[in-house]
């Protein structure tokens, strides 16, 4: 249990949400992580527009797409729809 | 606070209740109609189409989204009221544990009837039993005088800051729903002063600003969300700690109204009859003890030192109470009207049986399981119980822990 979570007597009642939902990390739930192949990528956009999540953005300035392992679940959607195959699904910790 | 002057009107358990609520200023009603329950609602939805109080009253297509919608008006920080018996608070069940967790106070009377099968529309304690551990205060009448002063009591009760749980107030179906009684009933204005407007407490919301622990498009919140294995356990500590306060508030409130009715039950908790001297005793709940207590009466006068121990709280459980009580008696019976099937006696035994085993003169106990479905529970019945306390006293022996009473074999 991570000491800086709060004790019982120190949260509001209920589960009433004091801090936004943007703070919840939700990466740790991923096993599989997805791993972009910039050589194989086309940029075409699929992975951000299917992302349930919207943790893929594409930077324009480097023309990288750019994941944001902290929110991405690992669902593999991203992966599943690339027509490229230019994101792998690989298990968390051996990619 | 002086007592105020009342008067007495007949009117049977599930009217008495319907009065109480009426005099409440209860802001959202939502109920179905279930035997012996039914009169509650009847008489609740005439007071609404009279226009004699200001309650939105929504008919719903089951006791479960019954409870929803109290959950829901409760959130809002509405004052809520239901009532329910038998099947209809087990088809509430899922309900009863989000209205628990999302501490919201809906106040509930609960007419106690047997649960299905064989249907059975009769007076036990099994259907309340079940919601044990759901996380509601639960409280239980012996007459429609005590269910009216409960109702009032509860209200206080849940809503209080400390407490914020949702409470039931039981009484036995038929035996008190439809049998008509002399209440004394306090003046409108003086119930309108006594519960107060509801308050709600401060909470911290998403943008760390304090606000009230209500759904209101003003000040965004959100009450029960996910919580998983981070936070859930917290949650729930909460809520075992209100709990615990409500042994305390259950008790103001009772003394407080007391002072107002000249009505009190014991400390509010637990009402011990005859009991300082008492060497045998009972522990029971509900309309029985009524009984018990003319038992108790006559063997008094046959020298016989008897007592009764009668449950007014079941949840927050009076140990405290239960231990000083039950301290060197000789021999005790807990009667339930609910049967645990497969566990070692009925429920309330298992609570009873528990508080004490630390005492060192902890008393012989055995455990009657009686009046299911409705079975009748006559004075000489009790009587036979109290025969076999006398003996167990005597010889210290106890020849079965657990039996089965006003039962054909």
């Amino acid at each position: 249990m991570s000491p800086q979570k709060k004790g019982w007597k120190e949260i509001p009642l209920a589960g009433a949400c004091w801090i936004s939902s943007t703070e919840y990390k939700t990466g740790d739930w991923r096993s599989y992580k997805p791993v972009w192949n910039t050589e194989k990528c086309t940029r075409c956009m699929f992975c951000h527009i299917y992302c349930p999540e919207g943790a893929i953005k594409h930077d324009p300035e480097t023309n990288n797409m750019v994941f944001d392992y902290d929110f991405c679940k690992g669902c593999g959607i991203c992966a599943n729809e690339c027509p490229a195959d230019a994101i792998e699904m690989a298990l968390e910790g051996k990619e | 606070m002086a007592k105020v002057e009342q008067k007495i009107v007949p009117l049977n358990g599930d009217n008495a209740v319907a009065y109480a609520v009426k005099q409440c200023d209860v802001d959202v009603v939502a109920a179905y109609p279930i035997t012996p329950q039914t009169i509650i609602v009847e008489k609740f939805s005439e007071y609404v189409a009279d226009g004699e109080v200001d309650t939105e009253f929504v008919c719903v297509e089951s006791e479960h989204t019954a409870m929803t919608c109290c959950i829901t008006a409760s959130a809002t920080g509405a004052r809520t009221f239901t009532a329910t018996a038998s099947a209809g608070l087990a088809l509430m069940h899922e309900m009863l544990g989000v209205a628990s967790g999302c501490r919201t106070p809906v106040v509930m009377s609960v007419v106690n009837r047997a649960l299905s099968a064989p249907i059975n529309i009769h007076c036990d304690h099994s259907d309340a039993m079940c919601e044990r551990d759901i996380g509601w205060i639960q409280l239980y009448a012996e007459n429609s005088q005590e269910a009216y002063d409960s109702i009032i009591q509860a209200f206080r009760i849940a809503e209080n800051l400390d407490v914020m749980l949702p409470t039931m107030v039981g009484l036995d179906g038929f035996v008190l729903s439809h049998t008509l009684e002399n209440v004394s009933v306090l003046p409108d204005e003086a119930v309108k002063k006594f519960v107060g407007a509801r308050q709600v407490p401060m909470v911290m919301n998403h943008e760390g600003k304090l606000v009230p622990f209500k759904l209101d498009p003003a000040n965004p919140l959100t009450i029960g969300p996910l919580d998983l294995y981070d936070y859930y356990f917290e949650h729930k500590r909460q809520q075992e700690e209100s709990m615990r306060k409500a042994l305390d508030v259950i008790k103001q409130v009772h003394d407080e109204y007391a002072k107002q009715s000249g009505r009190s039950y014991g400390n509010g908790l637990v009402e011990a009859y005859r009991l300082d001297d008492a060497e045998i005793a009972t522990i029971c709940m509900g309309s029985t003890a009524g009984t018990v207590k003319t038992v108790v009466d006559e063997l008094r006068e046959n020298g016989i030192k008897a007592g009764l121990l009668r449950m007014r709280a079941f949840r927050p459980l009076p140990v405290e109470d239960i231990v000083s009580n039950l301290s060197g008696k000789k021999a005790v019976a807990v009667m339930d009207r609910a049967c645990s099937f497969g566990g070692n006696g009925g429920p309330l035994f298992h609570e009873i049986r528990h508080a004490v085993y630390d005492l060192p003169d902890r008393p012989k106990l055995v455990n009657y399981i009686y009046g299911l479905g409705g079975r009748d529970t006559p004075p000489y019945m009790i009587d036979g119980i109290y025969k076999e306390l006398q003996k167990i006293a005597e010889t210290g022996e106890i020849e079965n822990k657990v039996q089965f009473i006003g039962l054909r074999e």
